[in-house]
């Protein structure tokens, strides 16, 4: 296997190669101040898994179809894998890990975790984050609005129904607080 | 998985403990770190000197490697090594992948990376070695390989017609044949007032798991071990695959199952650059990782199914099946896919088809062909799907030829629920099954009566509506009878050690692993019953070979059969063993005590006696205070392996109700239900939910999923973007009942739930498109059944 193994004599790159530019960014990612240069071609996912261990966000396929890398960019949903890091230069990242901890997805986690709306879990963080987009956004969305929305993020395992039935629970009950606060 | 389930939950929910959590919807307690991005899986892993390693792909679908020159490659930024097939080859031996008791099954040498010869578009020829995934990638376009393109077989009719021999060797491209005929098939037939015969196409579909296959190999050269962290559902199939093929002694390959995000069969099998991820961490001597991206996925994970079945079914005029007739050509790519092979899938349409009915008559021909694309293997519900389409859809057939109610005609010839243990014409044996229950709990969910006035009163509005019912059976909890007896080192049996910890906990380690069905969950939940604890006080460890019991993991419905089984043996050995601690320390006979709410009780009073963590205090550290004779025993491990059948069979019936646009050929879902009968149900809510997932699995390999190829043998829709799956707003809410059977072979009862949902969707949902056509004179015989399908059954295009 000898002649397989890179030899001592490799050469030294010249000029620096497009794909190894990088870019100091500063960014806000959950409660920590980031800053640090990257690599212009990577994208958020990345940096978030790879640079700062941030690994709740899941890569699925890559090119956008899937929605398990998704994110919150200044309290927006994005794809991870097509947003690049360089974007989020001066902006506010919000992971699962940190919305988490902030207690911000505690009633949708209880309602997925209550309604089995989740098996093997690789799509979950990105379905939560549509799933607060509705909560946030939509409050009076139906089942058939609910399935609309999360449209984007593909679950292998669950058959969606329990999925629905759980951000829906968070709905319901959202709203019948809602009705109670105004009746006070 | 490893990780233990999440620490107690807030409330104690002690009046569960003590009625049971069997047949309880307790929410999955391991669920909550994944809902937290706290999963772990493959891809999540660090460790020290990782590297990455990718694979050089052939561009053909089938090509001679005239050379190749890695050397440019081994130049780039961060390349630790790049391997040919070669190489890669004097530290991993090939396999064949055949099996005993598939009379005649052939295949050839298949090595983790191809040495002279790529015999699919995606074939792995090289690998490359480097600091991060990115340089590797980089590295990759540097490699110069000059290939000479040889003759493509891509249509199986085309690898029949042997006008080219994928592998001379071989003789011919056939990989497996299979005739069956029962003495009486040609009488059936020549007094059958009618037969109906029709011929179904069933495209190429793949799994499309969230997570991608995923393996990280550490190899130790100071004692000559691995670590193999392995996103697989049957871990110590691997370890032993691994240590054959490597030459590494077994008991020093370690295979560890941390999360997986999906498998479904996908990862059930042993997959080349796996393999050759394996051997570089030895050649290397550190840690090498593989994460396959997304094309790499639709390039070699396996696909499935690709079926072309003509059917023919002889009825009496007055509405008895006598007998079916098939004829089956499948086709799995260049090679039988190591150790379960590729003949399995067409064997059970052979096994299955006609399975819920009465007919004594039966004849089949199966033929298995290779061709230049990607290798097809077990999948999710391995034949069923075809062979539940094709018996359901010419059973549709049928009754509209003799002007009857589908669901009235089915009544008639399911086998009736008094008739077992009975013997199928095929030589399959059922323990009992449910037919005629789940028939009639079906039509009830439904509706079925008023559906019915409901499409025909829409009808006349100029909307095409359908019914389809799939009545079906399913292999579960899978004796040696699988795999073993065909040579497969592959366990059919299962293990659990529970051990009882100090602070009275339980720890439960269990051979089956989990992917997210709820394994684990289940597990929990026996162990908790049939010891006396609640269910925060048990933790479930599985997917570590160095750690649980041998065991076969978690394929063909087995998990919570077998392993349940296991743990409930375990459980209550264990208890036995907790009382003889108690009735030593209390001095009095073990038969008066009980355990009851983590405590142990006097049987007849109910009065709480100890703590078990007192009984845990006093057999780990004072055990000085007990009789001079006296040894506890708290951890305890029992085995479980089905013998009395082949296969606990289960039973369930399906209906769909659809709307299509005879304009567009668009199919809308409304409703979909399905009726179970899985014997003991253990988890409700995960059961149905399992059933759900299935459903939407088949439903999308019937209307739309397919891995579409080239005359060239160049995949069309190697992408998500292209290849469709179901997504939320295109599925319909599914309604699930359950009938319960449960299996005698076993003091749990329980049977598999896993496949069931997919085994019946499709043919549900074809018979359901074919109702809506019907009187537009259409008849979809292909799927999926995509809209240009659908109009091409009306004529219109």
């Amino acid at each position: 296997m000898g002649p397989g193994i890179a030899g001592a004599q490799r050469q030294p790159c010249g000029e620096k190669r497009m794909s190894e530019i990088r870019r100091q960014i500063s960014v806000q990612v959950n409660a920590e101040r980031v800053e640090r240069p990257v690599l212009v071609r990577q994208h958020l996912v990345d940096f978030l898994r790879e640079e700062l261990d941030l690994t709740g966000s899941h890569l699925g396929c890559e090119y956008g179809v899937c929605g398990a890398c998704q994110v919150m960019l200044d309290g927006k949903v994005v794809r991870g894998c097509l947003t690049l890091a360089v974007r989020a230069d001066g902006k506010q990242v919000q992971t699962v890990e940190g919305l988490s901890e902030a207690g911000e997805l505690a009633d949708l986690q209880e309602a997925f975790l209550n309604h089995n709306a989740l098996q093997c879990g690789f799509c979950s963080s990105g379905m939560l984050m549509t799933a607060l987009n509705i909560v946030r956004h939509h409050p009076d969305a139906s089942r058939e609005e609910i399935r609309e929305h999360i449209s984007g993020n593909y679950c292998r395992c669950t058959g969606y129904q329990a999925i629905v039935t759980a951000i829906e629970s968070v709905l319901v009950k959202n709203r019948a607080s809602a009705v109670l606060g105004a009746s006070l | 998985m490893n990780a233990r389930m999440e620490l107690p939950a807030q409330q104690s929910d002690t009046e569960t403990a003590v009625k049971g959590y069997i047949g309880k919807s307790s929410p999955r307690l391991g669920s909550k770190r994944l809902l937290q991005g706290r999963g772990a899986y493959i891809d999540d892993m660090r460790l020290p000197r990782l590297a990455h390693v990718v694979f050089l792909r052939s561009p053909h679908a089938h090509a001679r490697i005239k050379s190749m020159d890695l050397s440019e490659v081994l130049k780039q930024p961060g390349v630790i090594g790049a391997f040919n097939g070669a190489q890669i080859a004097e530290y991993c031996k090939p396999w064949v992948a055949v099996l005993g008791h598939l009379k005649g099954i052939k295949s050839a040498p298949q090595h983790a990376v191809a040495i002279d010869r790529a015999c699919w578009q995606g074939e792995p020829v090289a690998a490359i070695v480097a600091q991060t995934r990115r340089q590797a990638e980089d590295a990759m376009k540097f490699a110069r390989v000059d290939y000479e393109t040889l003759p493509v077989i891509v249509e199986m009719e085309d690898a029949l017609k042997g006008d080219f021999v994928i592998h001379p060797e071989l003789g011919d491209n056939i990989c497996f044949q299979r005739e069956l005929k029962t003495d009486d098939f040609d009488a059936a037939f020549a007094k059958a007032d009618l037969v109906v015969e029709k011929t179904y196409k069933f495209a190429r579909h793949t799994g499309v798991t969230n997570e991608t296959r995923a393996v990280l190999a550490d190899y130790q050269p100071a004692d000559h071990s691995l670590t193999v962290y392995h996103a697989t559902q049957a871990p110590h199939m691997m370890q032993d695959i691994i240590s054959r093929h490597l030459g590494i002694p077994e008991s020093n390959v370690r295979i560890v199952c941390k999360d997986v995000g999906g498998s479904f069969g996908i990862k059930v099998h042993v997959y080349p650059d796996e393999m050759a991820t394996v051997a570089l961490s030895v050649m290397l001597r550190r840690p090498v990782k593989f994460i396959a991206d997304r094309v790499e996925s639709f390039i070699s994970d396996i696909h499935a199914r690709e079926h072309t079945a003509s059917i023919r079914m002889a009825c009496t005029k007055d509405g008895d099946i006598l007998g079916f007739d098939l004829d089956d050509l499948t086709a799995i790519g260049p090679y039988s896919v190591y150790p379960r092979t590729s003949g399995i899938e067409g064997n059970q349409v052979v096994n299955l088809t006609g399975g819920p009915y009465r007919h004594k008559a039966y004849r089949a021909q199966l033929k298995v062909v290779f061709t230049n694309k990607n290798v097809t293997c077990q999948y999710r519900a391995v034949g069923h799907p075809i062979a539940v389409a094709l018996t359901e859809a010419i059973v549709d057939e049928g009754a509209r030829a003799l002007g009857m109610d589908p669901a009235a005609f089915r009544r008639r010839n399911l086998i009736a629920d008094d008739a077992y243990p009975y013997t199928f014409p095929s030589g399959l044996k059922f323990e009992k099954l449910s037919h005629h229950q789940c028939l009639d709990k079906l039509l009830q969910l439904m509706d079925y009566d008023n559906l019915r006035a409901e499409q025909a009163a829409l009808r006349k509005q100029g909307i095409y509506r359908g019914i389809g019912l799939a009545a079906m059976i399913e292999v579960t909890n899978p004796s040696p009878a699988f795999y073993g007896v065909g040579g497969a080192r592959i366990s059919a049996q299962d293990g659990a050690t529970l051990r009882l910890d100090p602070a009275g906990m339980l720890n439960v380690m269990v051979s089956v692993t989990e992917q997210g069905q709820g394994t684990e969950a289940v597990f929990a939940q026996v162990a908790a019953t049939i010891v006396g604890v609640s269910l925060e006080n048990v933790r479930v460890v599985t997917g570590d070979t160095a750690v649980t019991p041998y065991g076969g993991g978690t394929w063909a419905s087995r998990g919570a059969g077998i392993g349940g089984e296991a743990v409930l043996q375990a459980a209550k050995a264990l208890k036995t063993n907790i009382l003889a601690v108690a009735a030593a320390m209390l001095q009095l006979d073990a038969a008066q005590l009980d355990i009851v709410d983590n405590a142990v009780v006097d049987r007849l009073t109910g009065e709480q006696k100890l703590p078990l963590a007192e009984v845990g205090r006093v057999a780990y550290f004072r055990p000085d205070t007990l009789p001079m004779d006296f040894q506890s025993e708290l951890t305890v491990t029992r085995h479980f392996t089905p013998r009395e059948f082949g296969f606990t069979f289960t039973n369930g019936i399906q209906a769909s109700y659809v709307e299509v646009d005879p304009d567009t050929g668009f199919i809308k879902l409304l409703k979909h239900w399905c009726v179970e009968d899985c014997g003991t149900v253990i988890n409700p809510m995960l059961v149905d939910e399992q059933l759900r997932g299935g459903v939407v699995q088949g439903l999308g390999g019937a209307l739309l999923e397919e891995c579409l190829y080239s005359p060239e043998g160049q995949i069309l829709n190697g992408s998500m973007a292209d290849y469709l799956v179901p997504m939320a707003f295109e599925m319909p809410d599914i309604e699930i009942a359950h009938v319960c059977t449960p299996t005698k072979t076993s003091e749990l009862g329980a049977k598999g739930a896993g496949e069931a949902g997919t085994a019946g969707a499709p043919g549900a949902v074809m018979n359901a498109v074919n109702d809506a056509l019907q009187v537009l004179g259409g008849n979809v015989v292909e799927q999926p059944m995509t809209p240009d399908r659908v109009l091409a059954a009306l004529g219109k295009i």
